[in-house]
């Protein structure tokens, strides 16, 4: 167990017990299946007359989107004050390496129509065969990404 | 009303959300890029444990109500598997792994107070308009 999980396993498990009941939550009170890329797509209409931006579906859904985000920031905010932030505060990777692959992760997945929450969990459990090989490839994809960019960083991480 | 309801909801499901988040790690490019170099499989008990909640309210609830709480009607996910998929899927998970931060995380890293983070938000931003653009021309040409 210990080579598998060396920073123990309850907090994991915790935190994706704690997301899975507030994806549930929504979707038992509003019957909504609430992926958190689309919030990115939906918060751009605001700014843009793009006409894809400006899809009925992203529009309509702007409002509740941008209130699931704030959640977000709410429940992160809960978090920190009662536990210690301090660990999770030092990311080890350049801002740059964090915007290009921002960019990435924002195209991809707004072209893939899911991320990690949206084909993830979202995906999965509406049994979605697309959604489960969306997940594969780019975990596997994200996996390589990160052992080559580790072993150009001389194994740092 | 109904609609205050609705979004007070969205509030304390994305709270819980970033809750976890947070509690997870994920937060954390740090954390991540551990989970992404094989060193802690911590992540895929995230993945898991989220999954085992949302798997039996997704498949159990629209048999047991006709419709949800606040009114409305439960969506289904349809999805096709096309090349965009399988093309935004590649793009996303590179983007992944150079960052280690995905959507839901960008957003929640503000609440702990890590605001580097922002970086990555704002590629997003920049990402998701540049795919919209990329869209809406594409649309352009089949309809001409």
């Amino acid at each position: 167990m210990n080579h598998l999980f060396p920073s123990g396993w309850e907090q994991f498990l915790i935190g994706g017990f704690s997301i899975g009941i507030g994806v549930s939550l929504m979707f038992v009170a509003t019957g909504r299946v609430v992926g958190l890329s689309s919030f990115f797509s939906s918060s751009l209409s605001w700014f843009s007359k793009l006409p894809f931006l400006q899809q009925p579906s992203l529009v309509d859904s702007r409002v509740w989107r941008l209130a699931c985000a704030l959640g977000l920031i709410i429940g992160a905010m809960l978090w920190a004050h009662y536990f210690n932030p301090a660990i999770y505060l030092s990311n080890g990777i350049s801002p740059l390496q964090l915007l290009i692959g921002g960019t990435l992760v924002g195209f991809g997945s707004r072209l893939s129509n899911g991320c990690t929450s949206g084909h993830g969990i979202c995906g999965i459990s509406s049994l979605s065969l697309p959604s489960l090989v969306a997940v594969m490839i780019f975990m596997g994809f994200a996996i390589a990404t990160a052992l080559i960019m580790s072993l150009l960083n001389g194994g740092l991480l | 009303m109904k609609s205050l309801m609705n979004l007070i909801i969205m509030l304390i499901g994305g709270a819980f959300f970033g809750f976890g988040l947070a509690e997870s790690g994920m937060v954390s490019p740090r954390v991540v890029l551990q989970f992404l170099t094989l060193k802690d499989f911590g992540l895929l008990l995230v993945m898991g444990g989220a999954i085992a909640v949302t798997l039996l309210f997704y498949q159990l609830t629209p048999r047991l109500l006709r419709k949800p709480l606040l009114d409305g009607s439960f969506d289904k996910r349809v999805l096709e598997l096309d090349s965009k998929v399988i093309i935004g899927s590649a793009l996303f998970g590179i983007g992944w792994g150079i960052s280690g931060i995905c959507p839901g995380p960008a957003i929640a890293a503000l609440g702990i107070g890590n605001f580097e983070v922002i970086w990555t938000l704002i590629g997003i931003f920049l990402g998701a308009y540049l795919q919209a653009l990329w869209a809406s021309r594409n649309s352009k040409q089949c309809l001409a």
